[in-house]
């Protein structure tokens, strides 16, 4: 997995709120392996219209936020189906870090294991954010995950993320290899289990 | 003396392996349900050329892309089909259990795995579906995953967590006829919102939880991811024992009674510390329809959708109004004078058979103004509602009765609404094109799908229930 430390890009606003998974990636495109690209039908069913027109009034279809890798998302974000095809969806699109006031627990548990920081600022400054990047579209934001600040121009917003979450994107630790580090505890554990939960075991098993 | 301690304490202890600094804990897996879907999860496990660590603790459904008409032909479309094969082709070089296609115990993983007594309390369960919170009915700690995670416990067994805030919610009272556990669940989730429960574990207890069915106590925790909860439970009692007595994988004879022993400790301790609380009396619960594109957009049956121009709060106007947009509903509309194209009964929220015998208690001697279409459960749930008559009463009230699978909640094995086109149905998400793009939902209980199917739009069960045996 890509380590995130630091970001400055460009950032585009989408301030509404409950914007889940169904959203994000309608489920039609489950089907699709990650590589038929599902970076194209990222928010497809608010991106386009029923004729497959872009809607003008969607921010990412705005020239100057084509290249954004950062979004400025309304309160619980990424809500509902657990599809991790969602954070495939967005990082395939280019983005790396989506702010917003809280998170579908499940989606930011996604985003982490594929290197998508979900940083959490308070609803007002989330607010803010969105008002003033909508109002000046160029300019860049940084976010910074070891400080835990976000920076537009001379404003510094901390922002809040799940330390479990930063451990692991700081240090892109891939959790198969931290798993296996603990091979033998698992198996004691396991033996152990046994012993105390026999029920546990699937009958016919 | 050892402090109180909640149910969710004691399951997590139960399974926690180890415990790193940053918090996250590495906790066991008993019950890893995979399914069409978890496709991503198999690729990932093969790309690091690794194998399944445990294949008799992982069962496998065929249940999200599965036709629902027509079975017997195979299926038409070659990429569902692919889907399907996929699965297939995965659990058998895995070594995976799999409830197939044409397997009489197929249906959706959320009603087959209680149904043959692979949930069991105390046991922590992951599937690669938001709606496993489901199985935390029985008492145990079950949540959904995605892809990475489902790869991990295939190769490991084990996922790495942080344990969330606890939450119990308090349901005293009694339910008044005509109100169940969707209604319930709904009431909660309008009171608490679509997010309410974030980062928490919930269990569901008091008098009115007490006094659900398994069928009840399922659609509520099934709910629990609607409230944005990370699993919901319920302690288990009585009711759960008996439910699991002699179902095909539940443990037998000598290992049923020791397991009651330790399924009957498996209770919040009194005095135990919940990070939040909250209370609702189930008797001032009405019947319950959802006017919007989430599922806190709910309201009693006999309210009226909201009016923007009477929203002091900007943004909140903006959201109801494009939420009403969508819905192609009048501000101030009576929620009753709305409706309706269709109906669907199905989906793993209420399929189940106590769910189709109180929407027959409804269509009985009655006839349906609109379309519908009933998907059981499980093929289990289908084989008993045709021999309890209930699949002629849906039939004779003019509804299609189908197959089992995930169908129109999620309409990707093309069992969908049509854009524009509304519908009452028993499912969980209310989302902008769930059913379908441009689909307009309606959630409420089977009970009230069937109210609003004789009525032609959105309906009060309540009058319809005078007189019949419930």
């Amino acid at each position: 997995m890509e380590k995130f430390v630091r970001l400055t890009a460009k950032a585009c606003p989408l301030a509404l709120p409950n914007l889940n998974t169904d959203q994000i990636l309608p489920a039609r495109y489950l089907k699709w392996p990650r590589s038929a690209g599902l970076g194209r039908v990222l928010f497809q069913d608010l991106r386009y219209d029923t004729d497959g027109n872009e809607r003008s009034d969607f921010p990412l279809n705005r020239q100057v936020w084509r290249d954004a890798k950062i979004l400025v998302a309304g309160r619980n974000f990424g809500g509902g189906s657990s599809r991790e095809a969602a954070v495939y969806a967005l990082y395939d699109a280019g983005i790396r870090c989506v702010i917003a006031a809280s998170f579908g627990d499940i989606f930011a548990q996604n985003a982490v294991k594929n290197g998508l920081l979900t940083a959490i600022l308070p609803e007002a400054d989330a607010a803010e954010v969105a008002t003033a990047i909508a109002g000046d579209p160029d300019q860049l934001v940084s976010v910074d995950l070891e400080r835990q600040t976000i920076l537009r121009g001379n404003h510094i917003y901390p922002f809040a993320v799940d330390p479990v979450s930063r451990n692991q994107l700081l240090n892109g630790w891939d959790d198969i290899d931290l798993t296996e580090s603990n091979r033998d505890r698992i198996s004691a554990f396991r033996s152990e289990d046994l012993k105390r939960r026999p029920w546990a075991l699937p009958a016919k098993a | 003396m050892r402090e109180p301690s909640t149910l969710v304490d004691k399951l997590w202890s139960a399974h926690e392996i180890t415990r790193r600094e940053d918090g996250a804990a590495l906790l066991w897996v008993d019950r890893h349900f995979v399914h069409e879907g978890s496709f991503h999860a198999f690729s990932h496990m093969k790309a690091r050329g690794r194998s399944i660590a445990e294949p008799g603790l992982t069962f496998a459904v065929a249940d999200h892309y599965v036709p629902t008409r027509g079975r017997e032909q195979g299926i038409a479309n070659p990429e569902i089909a692919a889907m399907v094969r996929n699965l297939e082709t995965n659990t058998s070089e895995s070594g995976i259990t799999l409830f197939g296609l044409r397997d009489p115990r197929q249906g959706i993983v959320h009603v087959v795995g209680p149904e043959q007594g692979l949930t069991l309390p105390g046991l922590l369960i992951v599937c690669g579906d938001s709606h496993t919170s489901t199985h935390g009915a029985f008492g145990a700690y079950a949540f959904g995953i995605g892809a990475s995670e489902v790869a991990h416990v295939l190769m490991t067994q084990t996922l790495w967590q942080k344990k969330p805030k606890r939450m119990r919610v308090n349901v005293g009272g009694k339910a008044i006829v005509g109100v169940g556990a969707k209604d319930i669940a709904l009431a909660i989730i309008a009171s608490i919102g679509a997010d309410g429960a974030q980062g928490h574990a919930i269990e569901f207890a008091g008098s009115a939880i007490a006094a659900l069915s398994m069928e009840g106590r399922m659609t509520l925790c099934n709910m629990s991811i609607e409230a944005g909860g990370r699993c919901g439970m319920v302690a288990p009692d009585e009711t759960t024992f008996a439910y699991l007595k002699d179902r095909p994988y539940a443990p037998k004879g000598a290992t049923f009674e020791q397991a009651l022993e330790v399924w009957s400790a498996q209770v919040s301790d009194p005095g135990a510390a919940f990070d939040r609380e909250t209370t609702l009396d189930a008797g001032a619960i009405a019947p319950i329809v959802t006017w919007g594109t989430t599922p806190d957009d709910a309201l009693p049956i006999d309210a009226y959708a909201p009016d923007p121009a009477r929203e002091p709060d900007p943004v909140w106007a903006k959201y109801l109004r494009e939420a009403l947009d969508y819905m192609g509903i009048p501000p101030g509309k009576k929620l009753t004078e709305i409706a309706i194209d269709r109906v669907f009964i199905g989906s793993c929220t209420n399929a189940r058979i106590e769910d189709l015998r109180a929407a027959a208690a409804v269509l009985a001697g009655r006839v349906a103004k609109v379309p519908g279409l009933v998907s059981p459960g499980s093929s289990m749930v289908k084989q008993q509602a045709e021999a309890e008559g209930l699949s002629k009463i849906f039939r004779d009230a003019g509804l299609e009765w189908a197959d089992s699978g995930c169908s129109m909640c999620v309409g990707i094995n093309g069992d969908i609404v049509a854009s524009g086109e509304r519908c009452a149905s028993t499912t969980n998400r209310n989302f902008r094109g769930r059913q379908g793009p441009g689909a307009r939902t309606h959630l409420m209980s089977p009970a009230m799908v069937a109210a609003a199917a004789v009525s032609g739009h959105l309906a009060d069960v309540r009058p319809l229930l005078a007189g019949r045996a419930l």
